[in-house]
């Protein structure tokens, strides 16, 4: 021990071989990471760095739900089970429309001062842990979360700000359909989702997608131009 | 757990049965309660008419089913009891076990009267005739001379054979027999009264009459109460032996002295007997898949609930109920009100353990997300971790109905039949199976958040008026800007918006009674909402993110 603390006590080659273990430990994580990919919902597949969710990892979800629930609907379909920590107000009959299984959902609306606990024991058992943090959470219990979920291969999805995930989504720009000013009602919803992956790994990845189209369903806006001719014409109209 | 099983398909071949019936068991058990002869006149009375007489009052022309008036006229020095139905099963207690030591697997018909399998008997004692003699002699030892037993071939007709009037005490009808022997007997001992009356007026006078109308007709004409009834006039009687489960292993009492005010240490002292209490259901082939705590404090409050488990209750499970239970929202460390003194486990519902075995494949994980889950269920308490199933009604918040994990079976449609059952309450609903329509409801796409409290939110037509629906439902301006709160920070133009959508509910009942307009509209920042107008005061009930 005193052994090791003495040739490390040199500063420039310990800086050195710390960087280099950093940077090995980042490559087994980045292995690890690899080898076990979770489905997903094919609109969002394409969108997502190594092409679908990862068990292990975390994903933050910037301010929509119907996000949170197109990522949730891939892995519920293929009977895994989803954990809803701290999301009071989930929309629990929209989540199921959208292809999560309600047979397969544990709700924990409030968790209250248990969060952390509470988070982490849900990834003991559920295979998604979608979670809202409460206020601000200390790097300490962020790293502590982070290392349960790649132990226990779970995905964990925060709506908000997660340092540590491996891709935040956010919608950028989304048009209401079948609605316009005092008639028709929302039938559907094209957005511009955009996808930042792990800092320092390229430009953010953009699709349009129905979220969802006038059948509750989640796809990619093929033809961009002739539909959005058609009924958004009229909402552009509208805002502008 | 003692009543018959009736099986749906009646034409299983009857078991070869053998009942014991104590005559007037009512009236020995009230007599020897009272402490009175049996041979005095006594007569059990149940809502103002005669349950059950002794043999002198019979023999002054007291009967069952008599009022009490007319009775006492008949047998002027009639002594009358109330009946206390708890108190006569009781008394039948050591009967039963006296029963059991000599022969497991004994089924309580009523009191004073209880079945068995005449097989294992007829074996031991060599011949049906011994074993009923046996019987016999043990339940004399006991107090009960008039003692009889039947044995036929199923349970009614056993019971039949033996209450057949006579001096005989054991009477076997033969197997294959007892078709013949029921021929001859009366249609009112079926015990369905209207059925009986029925028959009485088509002419069919016997259960021998009864049981030549062909099987398909009886089911028709009468159902699956009267082919069940057919089968036993027939003597293919389906019901079979079932044994009743011994009271001691249902139940676990654990008693503290000097009484204890921490929760923690209450649950390490229910912990060994629970302990006991799941093995020596195991050790009867049985799980319990529901079960009652009862918390009794020094002070005499008693505490009770229910609890049911989404499969079967392992010991630490009910550690985990009692201490749910005790703690409600405080924590484990913290002190009761009370001390208490008595912590009464009893299984509500007991099942064979044989239905409830895990298979080899695929169970595995549902195992482990039940035990993941009652280990948040522990941190954040019984109603913490939910379920979600959709139910009735129109607003996305009345939509969603949250069972705490565990309270209803996963596979049984329980949960839906709950949800169904409050909004039958609420309003129509079509026959079970089908959804029914709610006219009002929302189009989809559905809304992705739904606020557990609806948000105040503000409204405004283009010259900063607030916007109003009138009584007619009109807008009393055209709402052009919106604010996600009532301060009105953040204001923003709408895009679009859609509405009013009048909702009127439960309009017939004046305290529960709704009237609202709800909106879509769709901000600048392409986030749409759903808004209720209601008293004049807007509110986001759900939003589309």
């Amino acid at each position: 021990m005193t052994d090791a603390a003495l040739t490390l006590s040199s500063p420039a080659p310990a800086g050195e071989e710390i960087r280099v273990l950093q940077s090995r430990i980042r490559e087994m994580q980045a292995t690890k990471l690899d080898t076990r990919a979770v489905p997903t919902h094919p609109s969002l597949a394409s969108l997502l760095p190594g092409g679908s969710l990862r068990a292990g990892a975390a994903y933050s979800v910037q301010s929509s739900t119907a996000l949170v629930m197109a990522l949730m609907a891939g892995p519920s379909a293929e009977g895994l089970w989803c954990g809803v920590v701290g999301l009071p107000d989930f929309g629990v009959e929209a989540a199921s429309r959208f292809g999560v299984d309600l047979a397969r959902l544990a709700l924990v609306p409030h968790p209250g001062e248990e969060w952390l606990t509470v988070t982490a024991a849900m990834a003991d058992v559920v295979a998604v842990v979608v979670t809202r943090a409460p206020g601000r959470v200390s790097p300490s219990s962020m790293a502590r979360l982070q290392a349960r979920i790649r132990q226990r291969d779970a995905t964990l999805i925060v709506l908000g700000d997660w340092p540590q995930s491996e891709a935040t989504l956010r919608i950028t720009e989304s048009s209401w359909s079948g609605i316009g000013v005092g008639h028709g009602h929302l039938a559907g919803r094209q957005a511009m989702v955009s996808v930042t992956a792990r800092a320092g790994s390229g430009r953010p990845r953009r699709a349009r997608l129905w979220l969802p189209d006038g059948d509750e369903l989640f796809r990619p806006v093929h033809e961009p131009p002739q539909l959005t001719d058609v009924r958004p014409r009229a909402l552009h109209e509208v805002a502008g | 757990m003692n009543a018959v099983t009736r099986l749906s398909a009646p034409a299983l071949t009857p078991v070869r049965t053998m009942v014991v019936w104590c005559p007037d068991w009512p009236v020995v058990a009230t007599a020897a309660l009272e402490e009175i002869s049996v041979d005095e006149r006594i007569a059990v009375i149940e809502r103002g008419l005669v349950y059950a007489c002794s043999e002198s009052a019979r023999a002054d022309g007291v009967r069952r089913g008599l009022r009490l008036r007319e009775a006492q006229a008949r047998s002027p020095r009639l002594r009358d009891f109330p009946h206390d139905p708890v108190r006569v099963n009781r008394a039948f207690e050591p009967f039963i076990s006296a029963l059991e030591e000599m022969s497991p697997h004994v089924q309580i018909v009523r009191a004073g009267s209880c079945a068995l399998r005449a097989r294992g008997p007829a074996r031991f004692y060599g011949t049906e005739h011994a074993a009923a003699l046996a019987f016999l002699e043990r339940f004399a030892e006991l107090g009960v001379t008039d003692a009889r037993v039947g044995v036929a071939d199923g349970v009614f007709a056993a019971d039949q054979a033996a209450r057949l009037p006579g001096v005989d005490l054991i009477r076997i009808v033969p197997p294959g027999r007892s078709p013949e022997f029921l021929a001859g007997l009366p249609l009112n001992l079926l015990d369905e009264e209207e059925l009986t009356l029925l028959l009485w007026r088509l002419g069919i006078r016997t259960l021998g009459d009864f049981a030549r109308l062909p099987a398909e007709d009886v089911q028709a004409r009468f159902g699956e109460a009267g082919a069940r009834a057919h089968a036993r006039a027939g003597g293919l009687d389906g019901t079979q032996v079932t044994p009743r489960i011994p009271p001691e292993i249902r139940e676990s009492v654990n008693d503290f002295e000097p009484p204890l005010d921490r929760i923690d240490q209450i649950t390490f002292g229910v912990r060994a007997a629970s302990d006991r209490f799941i093995s020596e259901l195991a050790g009867a082939m049985f799980v319990c898949t529901a079960l009652r705590v009862e918390i009794t404090t020094e002070r005499g409050e008693v505490r009770e609930r229910s609890w049911l488990h989404p499969r079967w209750f392992t010991a630490s499970d009910v550690v985990d109920r009692v201490r749910w239970q005790l703690q409600g929202g405080s924590t484990i460390e913290s002190a009761l009100s009370s001390p208490v003194i008595r912590v009464r486990i009893t299984a509500e519902t007991i099942d064979h353990s044989a239905k409830h075995e895990t298979g080899l494949w695929g169970t595995g994980s549902d195992e482990r997300i039940h035990h993941g889950l009652s280990r948040v269920q522990s941190m954040v308490g019984h109603e913490g971790v939910l379920t979600a199933s959709i139910g009735d009604g129109r607003s996305p918040r009345e939509r969603q109905v949250l069972i705490p994990w565990g309270d209803r079976g996963e596979e049984t449609p329980a949960p839906k039949r709950a949800s169904t059952g409050r909004s039958s309450a609420r309003g129509g609903r079509g026959p079970a199976g089908e959804v029914p329509p709610w006219p009002g409801s929302l189009p989809p796409p559905l809304p992705t958040t739904v606020f557990e409290k609806p948000l105040p939110v503000l409204v405004l037509g283009a010259d900063h008026d607030a916007v109003s629906v009138t009584e007619r439902g009109e807008l009393s301006a055209v709402p052009v800007y919106f604010a996600a709160n009532p301060a009105g920070q953040g204001l923003r133009p709408l895009e679009a918006w859609a509405g009013p959508w009048p909702v009127y509910e439960r309009w017939w009942d004046a305290e529960k009674r709704r009237r609202l307009d709800r909106f879509q509209v769709v901000d600048a920042e392409g986030t749409a909402w759903l808004l209720a107008l209601e008293d004049r005061v807007w509110r986001a009930e759900a939003r589309y993110d």
